[in-house]
């Protein structure tokens, strides 16, 4: 199993140091340490275990550093702010392997954005030197770039001069969305391998601030204090985030099912390897949850708010990376819905609060990783199902719902439906699933009703309504039909159906760039024989066919 | 300036007066380039005559016209060396089709990059050195240091040439911005981090001379076998006149170790009359040598790999036909490489990959050259001791070898044991303080400073006594 825990006592990569509201990171990649054998992490190049610390180190800005209100992210390197992702490591890797880093290093980029946007703690990238590649990604994922002006160091999105693919994290869609440069200027620096340097990078919009090099730490350190004394104050003190505790299950369930798998306390998911199945089953609260900011504070990360999201996180990331062969999630709910309504509620009503405030905001983060899943996704809300709140969020956020037509099943909208957990394109759930009906959404979000089965159904939030007597056998043969498709191509459609409506920045750089970006990744002019990226850095140069598609 | 001025002005053989595009980004860049010599170049020298050799033409004689000239007059030419018409691509994946006249949009940037990078350390050692004509050791030596000045003046040029001609608008800008850098400036720096470092007395523009400008040489050398037939043709014609200051720097070395060796011979100790211990003199040997390696890139380069196989850079003498294979494909070139568990291990990668180390190999041979010269001069004044090469692993910052701490000898060792001998091996605060505190300045024709032994013969058969820098 892929072990995410991470602490600043053990990183390898990088350092976070606090000085009161101003917190730096300082990145100092290892290079002997890479995530897998067989390649050195050169020039604060970076793979899946330097990504795994930045989002360690983001995660505990938010909780246990609320004093923070600027973060600046740098390098102790004199040589190299950041090469990008290491390119031996993405040559050397299998496809899915790429696409998983690929999405995990986007979600940390999006979740720095986060920081920034929604907790209001500043970010700077002081990029002291060569910024290529991602390095240039992880910069754009900050409010502001600032650029030594050396005469030399240069930001660059080198990948397609050099290696025949995309920029992976967002670099393409944050240079004309977010900074919105010009897009032929914008083509222009995307062709120019040698990146551009100092005034004409000011120019053009790829940063924000050049200084001279004696002056450049300072003039940073000096800026990053401004911005966090005019940045809103969180709090003085923050909460811990210990390690997610996680079991393996004991191996047979019955005789006929194997299930393995594993659990936590409030996640548990099942394996079952002959039907490329998962089962996720999520519980809601027990015993007495918090009611207010300072029971938040008190509880700290036992909070079933905080515990329950963080462990299916790692359930997700678990699936991803250890798991390619599991086609379909199915979804399963359990627990007593007016606890988990209570506590959403509680949660609502104190979002002002510091430490609230961020649990949602981490409750959006998991929903939405949710909603980024390349597998399919089944949701079965059957007599023992918690269908409520954000458990109905992560219902409706699945493919398909197969319900239950029983008196006991019931679906109860929860005070956060209406916008706190949004979708990677802004928008709600319930919008997003009555795109021709918006009045409807707006009708459920705002009574936040309790209905039974059938009520569910004609509201639009069941895919199925099943009788008892179907039940068992219709949900057999919807997942073993699920799971018999083509994988690529339900990818595809799944990424395609999901999110409705406009995009927006965030959406396209899971949509259409990581379609592009795999699409690329598999071509023989990136990664066949005489491909660009098989042949970056070997004795011979890339052999293309010409033909465009 | 008009046209004609700038044809007066600019010996060349580049059909100067028909290229309207280069005459008007010449005017423009001169006027920069002769208030950045005002400014930043030799301190205080410019309105003495000085013995110079201006090179005028490429044919046999014609880049050694001797002269008085101020300097600031110098005529800074534009020279390519004679070649065939069809010249062919020798190497590389090209190999066989005709060399390129115009540059191939393919590999615009990389060319352009190699072009500014040669560029940058061409004026940088000009200001590197722009204090020493304060404290020469003697006339003969004050007119070299002139010498190798005003031609790495005109090597930018060269290369400002190249930029102006055949890379449009940022070609100019990139002409611009190596006036703009100065050696040493904190906030703008040249490039490479050896043309920032201080040349404060003669021992030290002896050594750089012999090891940085050969390190030039070496460069120049496999840029002359380039596939951009223009660039091939300026550094062939460059490299004749780089073979002066490697001259220099092996002479004015071996003229210091020389000196050293006869004071020695005579029972003197050298620090009571003003000369350099033989020690100082290896710890200078050793910084100069071990900087200028790191100038040749890392020794597994993917970088170095490209340029090969595009057929920007090709190995030292490749056009001799030496090699065997010119595509140096399926063969491979064995590294020493150090591991984490304090060894050295033999490891074999693609040769192409390893053309920064089969460069910088020949370069290392030919030093290898010169201290054995020096130490034959040694010999002859019958002292037993000698100076050495120190290993190519020894105080190295870039490549496999950076990061890890080895004896001159090459023996991997560990940091406390480096922290407590390595001022053994390089120059110390105290060495610096007394080999400037030698630095006295000598004017009288014939007359040569204590640490240093005349030359053999004068410059262009003049004799020792010549005055080869007129005062005023």
């Amino acid at each position: 199993m892929t072990d995410f825990h991470r602490h600043p006592d053990s990183y390898h990569h990088w350092k976070l140091q606090i000085d009161g509201d101003v917190a730096h990171l300082w990145m100092n990649v290892d290079p002997e340490h890479p995530y897998k054998d067989g390649y050195e992490l050169k020039l604060n190049s970076y793979d899946l275990g330097v990504d795994m610390e930045l989002c360690d180190a983001v995660q505990r800005l938010r909780f246990e550093h609320p004093e923070v209100r600027a973060l600046v992210v740098g390098s102790a390197q004199e040589r190299a702010f950041c090469a990008g992702a290491n390119i031996r490591m993405l040559a050397g890797s299998t496809h899915p392997f790429k696409v998983n880093f690929c999405k995990y290093t986007n979600e940390t980029r999006l979740s720095l954005e986060d920081l920034s946007i929604n907790s209001g703690v500043k970010t700077i990238c002081a990029v002291n030197a060569a910024c290529a590649g991602g390095g240039y990604e992880l910069a754009l994922a900050c409010d502001e770039i600032h650029l030594v002006n050396d005469n030399n160091s240069a930001v660059s999105l080198p990948e397609v001069p050099l290696l025949g693919v995309l920029p992976g994290t967002g670099g393409l869609t944050r240079l004309v969305d977010k900074r919105k440069v010009r897009r032929d200027r914008a083509d222009v620096f995307c062709t120019m391998a040698e990146g551009m340097r100092g005034k004409k990078a000011l120019n053009w919009g790829l940063v924000d601030a050049i200084w001279p090099k004696s002056k450049f730490q300072a003039s940073v350190d000096e800026h990053a204090k401004a911005l966090a004394t005019a940045a809103p104050k969180r709090a003085a003190k923050g909460i811990s985030l210990p390690k997610i505790e996680r079991q393996l299950l004991a191996g047979a369930k019955d005789s006929k099912d194997l299930a393995e798998g594993f659990r936590y306390s409030c996640v548990t998911v099942e394996l079952d390897a002959d039907r490329r199945k998962a089962t996720i089953t999520v519980s809601g609260p027990t015993g007495n949850q918090p009611k207010n900011g300072a029971e938040y504070e008190a509880a700290g990360a036992e909070a079933w708010a905080l515990r329950c999201y963080r462990e299916l996180d790692d359930a997700l990331l678990q699936l991803r990376f250890d798991h390619e062969q599991v086609g379909l999630i199915v979804l399963q709910t359990r627990g007593d819905r007016d606890a988990l309504l209570q506590v959403e509620k509680d949660l609502f009503a104190n979002r002002e609060h510091w430490l609230c405030h961020e649990i949602l905001l981490h409750m959006a983060r998991v929903l939405r990783r949710y909603d980024l899943m390349a597998r399919s996704t089944y949701a079965l809300v059957d007599a023992d199902s918690c269908c409520a709140g954000a458990f109905l969020e992560l219902t409706i956020a699945s493919d398909r719902v197969y319900a239950l037509d029983s008196d006991k099943v019931e679906f109860a909208v929860g005070p956060l439906s209406c916008g706190l957990l949004p979708m990677s394109h802004g928008i709600t759930r319930l919008d997003n699933r009555f795109l021709a009906q918006p009045e409807q959404a707006a009708k459920l979000a705002k009574e936040m009703p309790t209905l039974n089965a059938a009520d569910a159904d004609e509201n639009g939030l069941c895919t199925y309504l099943l009788d008892p007597v179907d039940w068992d056998d219709d949900v057999r043969i919807a997942l073993e039909e699920r799971v018999s498709l083509s994988p690529d191509a339900l990818t595809g459609m799944e990424a395609s159906l999901r999110f409705g409506g406009a995009e927006n920045c965030d959406s396209k750089i899971f949509g259409r760039l990581s379609a592009w970006q795999n699409w690329i990744f598999t071509r023989p002019n990136a990664t066949g024989d005489e491909g660009a990226l098989t042949r970056y850095g070997a004795p011979e140069g890339a052999r293309f066919d010409w033909r465009r598609t | 300036m008009s046209i004609v001025d700038l044809e007066a002005k600019i010996p060349n053989n580049v059909g100067l007066r028909d290229n309207k595009r280069l005459t008007m980004a010449l005017e423009k860049w001169q006027p920069k380039f002769l208030d950045w010599w005002n400014t930043v170049g030799p301190s205080d020298f410019n309105k003495h005559d000085i013995y110079l050799r201006t090179a005028i033409g490429v044919g046999q004689g014609g880049w050694a016209h001797f002269d008085y000239v101020k300097m600031p007059d110098y005529r800074w030419g534009i020279f390519l060396a004679d070649g065939p018409a069809d010249r062919k691509i020798h190497f590389g994946d090209q190999v066989g089709e005709a060399a390129w006249q115009e540059v191939p949009g393919e590999f615009r940037n990389r060319l352009r990059r190699l072009i500014v990078t040669q560029g940058d350390t061409e004026p940088a050692s000009v200001e590197q050195q722009r204090m020493l004509g304060h404290c020469c050791p003697s006339l003969y030596d004050l007119r070299s240091l002139f010498q190798v000045n005003v031609e790495e003046g005109r090597h930018l040029w060269a290369m400002v040439y190249l930029l102006q001609t055949h890379f449009g608008a940022d070609g100019r800008d990139e002409a611009e911005a190596m006036l703009e850098r100065h050696s040493g400036d904190v906030d703008n720096p040249r490039i490479l981090q050896a043309f920032n470092y201080p040349v404060t007395n003669w021992l030290d523009f002896f050594c750089f001379t012999a090891f940085m400008d050969r390190d030039g040489k070496y460069q120049l050398a496999s840029l002359a076998e380039s596939s951009f037939d223009p660039l091939a043709r300026t550094t062939q014609f460059m490299l004749a006149e780089e073979a002066y200051h490697l001259q220099t720097g092996e002479n004015g070395v071996g003229r210091i170790v020389k000196r050293t060796g006869e004071l020695m011979a005579e029972g003197k100790d050298p620090r009571t009359v003003g000369a350099i211990p033989l020690e100082v003199i290896q710890r200078y040997i050793n910084f100069w040598f071990t900087g200028s390696m790191d100038l040749f890139g890392g020794e597994d380069s993917t970088n170095a790999a490209e340029s090969f196989a595009n057929g920007l850079k090709g190995r030292y003498r490749e056009s001799d036909g030496i090699y065997k294979d010119p595509k140096a494909l399926n063969a491979n070139y064995s590294l020493e490489v150090p591991t984490e568990d304090g060894k050295i291990e033999k490891k074999d990668i693609p040769l192409r990959r390893a053309m920064n180390a089969v460069l910088l190999d020949a370069y290392i041979a030919d030093c290898r050259r010169i201290v054995d010269r020096w130490n034959r001069d040694l010999e002859k004044t019958g002292v037993s001791a000698r100076v050495y090469l120190p290993d190519h692993k020894f105080n190295r910052h870039q490549g496999i070898y950076a990061g890890f701490r080895f004896t001159p000898q090459g023996e991997l060792i560990d940091e406390a044991t480096w922290t407590h001998k390595h001022t053994e091996w390089l120059p110390t605060q105290a060495d610096r303080d007394y080999v400037n505190s030698c630095m006295v300045k000598v004017t009288e024709p014939g007359k040569f400073a204590n640490y240093i032994a005349p030359p053999a013969q004068g410059v262009n058969n003049q004799s020792l006594d010549f005055e080869y820098v007129k005062f005023h």
